[in-house]
Order: C-alpha cells, then structure tokens, then sequence
C-alpha cells in the first residue's frame, strides 16, 4: 500500500493569537510556525503502518508558500520517504485546497489519503471530505483508532455521542482525532537523513485548477472581551456569590 | 430562493442540536426546509413539521440511512439540492462530517462554525480557535453553511404544522459500512445543552477522583467536562471533552477544576455566563477568563463546596 499523507504549516498552537490592527487578518510575521498538530497524527499513523510491514512508500504533501517545506521535512524526519511541496502564494481554500490533491492523487495514485482532522488556524474542517467527495473515495473522519484489513480499514471515529465505528473499502480518506496516537519525535540521525530525501517541487498554477477564492474576508476582529473577575478567600464565600450575586444556583 | 436543513435525529427523536440550527437557518431566509433522511423515522418527520419556524418537511425513508452514513446522505442531498440557495447544518460531528462532502460536489466553498448571521451571504465565525472573529462574505451560487448551535438559541418545537412530503432514497454506497455505535448512556443533562457544567483536569490526578466531580453535579444538576489532558490521561472517556477539538459549552455557569485553561480548551467554554475557576496554581491562565476565582487544593475545597451547597435551602435545577 501507498499513504499520501497531507500536511499544513500553521501558527504554532501556543502562540497566543494576535489580530492586526486593521483588520486584514492575525498577525504571522515573527511567529512560531509549526505542523497543524493532528496532521502529526496522520504522519504518525502512516509510519507505524509502514512499520507494521503493511504499507510500502508514505509520502507527505504540502499546499503553500516557500517555507511550507518545513512541514515535509519534519514529515521525512520522522519516517515518510519523499515529499511533495505544491506551492502557492495566497492562502487559498480548503476546496481549491482538496481540487489540487485530487490532481496529486490521480498521478501518484496511493491507497490511502490520511490528513489532520481539522486545520487549527482557519477551524474549516473540510478538506479530507472534499477530497473524498472529488474522488468519490469513501471518508472516515476523526479517528481516534484504526485497524488495517485486506483491502480495508476499520475505523473507530470519535463523535457527539461516544465512539462510532465503520469499515471503509480502499481507497479511502481518512482524516485523524488527536487521539489516535502520540507522535514521535525526530532523532537527529533521521533529521540529518532526511535532508537527503527528495521533495519534488510543483506550482500550484501549473496543475489546471480554480484556486480563486470564492469567499471574501471582509475583517477580522478579537473576540469581545471578558470583563475582569474576582478572587474569592474561600469556598463559603464562592457559594455566597454565586447563589446571591450571579444567581446561578 | 429557500433554506435546506439536514436534520439530526436517531430516528426516534430530533437531535437536540438541529432546533438551534433551526433558529440560525431562519434568520438566513424563512422559507425554511428540513430534510429527515432515516429509517422509520416518522415520529422525527412529525416533530419537526410542528416547529413554527419550518415551513416544510421532506422525509426520505429507507433502512440506508437508518445509520448515518455521509456517503448516503450527501447523493440523497444533492438530488434535492438544486431548489435550495442555502444547505445548512449544525457544526458537530455531525455536520463536521456530512457538509463538505456536499459542498464540494456543488463546488460551493463552505462557511463552516458560524455564530452569526450577517445576511444571506455575510457570517461572522470564530478562527483560531476563537481567538479571532472573522466576517466573512460568500460568494458562491450555492452556500453551503455549518452552524455552532451553542450561538443560537433553540427554536420553539410546537404551533407549527408543516407540510411532510414523502421523496425517494438515492443510491447507497457500497464503500462505506457501519459497524457500531458505542453510545455513553447517562441520567445526567447533556454536555452540549446543560445549563450548569462541571469540569475537571488533570489536576483530578485519577479516574476515581472524578467522585468529587461527580456528587456536585448531582447536586446541582449539572452535566460533566473534562479537559483534553483529563481525557488523554484516560480519566474519562472522550464525550466529555470540552475545547477547540471537543464540545464547545455556553452555560450560565461553568466550573473549571484543576484545569489550567490552555487556549484550546478556553475555546470551548469561554463564551459561558458565569465561569468559577478552582486551581491551586494562582498564575493558571484559566484564571483570566474566570469570574470567580478559588486559589485552592481543589481535594479539599471539593467537598468543603458539597457541604456548603447542601447546606443551602433551595438550589436552581
């Protein structure tokens, strides 16, 4: 089996956000940018697959600007075996986002097509459904376990309710929970090998899809602010105000 | 042009969720449309004809959707969705799942989470993890648009009589099967829907003393959280996490304990009425969005809180 894994460079998630004063989006200049954190899960799954001796060649995409490739990097670093960097220059959306894997897809035609759940920096949570829908692959999103079968994987995905779980034939998307497995760290060794791994390079206005955006960002704002609380001395005090000032018990 | 809702049910009963969705869905456009897709799910086509502000019902009935496949449900969408300006569903797993696979077939650029209706075409939804508000303006034909439904309140459920009309199943996919639910039953009111939240983190330090937790929310009826450590650490089992990757909670009161307040889980229940945070680490960001703060062992103010509570005379439910 072959997994495409696909990867995004987002603000690092303990990077306290900061709206720009005009309003034209979050300040990225001289911020910690790092892999959207459950697409570490995908990579990690992928690998301990590969391991398992149940798939050949992982390789990891990414969608952006220049220094995107970090992510691939550290996707080669902790096991895939060569990278794609699709470059763009704007932000662009998760459907021009999952238009453009399809097109990856249909050339290097892997088995299975594993991402991170959700991106944390826009929240849209879309792109491995999309793909699925463009492929007409069937999807099984917010894993939390997943078993390899004979031309199948079994998944646990996590929901409202509790946990569902449902069999998907190959080929198959699936986009992963956080819980599925706890990423390993790239050893220095693997860092160094992974420089001498290839990542091919393709830009995205070459591949013959509408990347145009079709949604118009018109501000960005921080969200209203709390008013300050108070320190309470003690828990008679708590029950006090909470019974006389909030009136919520 | 008209407004379609996927509903959310398991057949028996509407998902408390879709009446939100309701609300936002009909401040888009009134001409509003659910669509029921189940199996033997009359008693859900009924109750959502009698929700005053759902001007129609279209009920598709066949044992394909009896679980809820998103490869069964989007062909069954799609036939429908030429008569409709707006498909829209609530933002949980539920319509997480279900609404890009739509949208990309009608090759619309989904609005996702929104917690506003500007206009027909303008939301306002939160990005990074409610750190940032964005106003957003679609521009696609069709929109296709999921709603948190913690940001609208629940539409009436009864005055209305909408029309039902019975439609065809479209085809099921062969790709895709479903295998089991594992379905967490508890007496206690919804996570999602209750109004008072009780949640612990990992300075609960173990499953078992989640006891604490768990006779104050007797007491005061409430539901119980967890934050994603608590849950990672396998204190408690994953429906009850509440953050950026779990449930996102407005009660009129929430009670943080031991939990330290990461950004991801802030996400989740900062928007909450009141907010009562219980920490002994006095520097815990949690602290910052708290109304009340209690800077102590919550092993001992715990119980001390359940003897003060008991010793009130009466308690709101």
């Amino acid at each position: 089996m072959k997994i495409l894994v696909a990867v995004k460079r987002v603000i690092d998630y303990n990077v306290q956000i900061r709206v720009k004063e005009d309003g034209s989006g979050v300040v990225t200049d001289n911020v910690k940018m790092s892999t959207n954190p459950p697409d570490d899960n995908a990579i990690e799954e992928a690998v301990k697959i590969k391991e398992a001796g149940k798939a050949k060649e992982i390789v990891a995409i990414t969608i952006g600007e220049e220094k995107a490739q970090e992510t691939v990097r550290k996707a080669l670093a902790v096991g895939a075996d060569r990278g794609i960097h699709v470059k763009v220059d704007n932000v662009i959306e998760p459907l021009a986002v999952s238009k453009i894997l399809k097109k990856i897809v249909e050339k290097e035609n892997p088995d299975l097509v594993f991402m991170g759940k959700q991106a944390i920096d826009d929240d849209c949570n879309q792109t491995g459904q999309m793909l699925a829908a463009l492929l007409n692959w069937p999807q099984a999103t917010f894993a939390s376990k997943i078993e390899v079968k004979d031309n199948a994987l079994e998944v646990t995905r996590e929901i409202d309710e509790g946990l569902e779980t449902i069999e998907v034939n190959v080929p198959a998307i699936v986009t992963c929970d956080l819980r599925l497995n706890e990423p390993r760290y790239a050893s220095l060794p693997n860092i160094m090998k992974a420089k001498k791994k290839p990542i091919e390079q393709i830009n995205a206005s070459d591949l013959g899809v509408d990347i145009n955006p079709r949604i118009e960002q018109i501000k960005v704002e921080e969200p209203p602010k709390r008013k300050a609380g108070i320190k309470v001395a003690s828990v008679e005090e708590l029950v006090q105000k909470l019974k006389n000032e909030a009136k919520v018990i | 042009m008209s407004v379609l809702l996927i509903a959310e049910h398991n057949n028996k009963e509407v998902r408390p969720f879709t009446y939100n969705a309701i609300t936002a869905a009909s401040q888009i456009n009134e001409d509003l449309h659910v669509l029921v897709l189940g199996h033997q799910a009359d008693e859900v086509a009924k109750s959502l004809s009698e929700v005053p502000n759902v001007k129609k019902v279209i009920h598709v009935d066949n044992e394909i959707y009896e679980n809820y496949i998103a490869e069964n449900y989007t062909s069954a969408i799609i036939k429908h969705a030429e008569n409709y300006s707006h498909i829209v569903s609530s933002a949980n797993t539920f319509g997480k799942n279900l609404m890009p696979r739509i949208a990309a077939l009608l090759d619309t650029s989904q609005v996702s989470d929104i917690i506003k209706v500007i206009s027909e075409d303008t939301f306002l939804r939160p990005i990074y993890a409610g750190n940032a508000f964005a106003t957003v303006k679609s521009n696609d034909k069709k929109k296709c648009v999921t709603i948190r439904p913690t940001s609208f309140d629940p539409a009436d459920k009864s005055g209305g009589s909408a029309e039902i009309t019975k439609s065809d199943p479209a085809e099921a996919s062969s790709s895709t099967k479903f295998l089991k639910k594992e379905e967490v039953k508890s007496d206690r009111p919804e996570l999602g829907t209750a109004r008072i939240v009780i949640s612990g983190g990992r300075g609960m330090q173990n499953g078992e003393n989640f006891k604490l937790i768990s006779d104050i929310a007797d007491k005061l009826n409430a539901a119980i959280g967890a934050s994603r450590a608590a849950v990672d650490a396998g204190y408690i089992t994953n429906d009850h996490q509440v953050g950026q990757t779990g449930k996102v909670v407005v009660p009129d009161l929430y009670i943080a304990v031991g939990i330290s307040g990461a950004i991801q889980h802030l996400a989740g229940m900062k928007e909450s009425k009141v907010i009562v945070a219980i920490n002994k680490d006095g520097e815990a960001p949690i602290f910052s969005v708290a109304d009340y703060g209690l800077e102590a062992d919550l092993f001992e103010a715990l119980p001390q809180f359940l003897s003060e509570l008991n010793k009130l005379n009466t308690i709101q439910k």
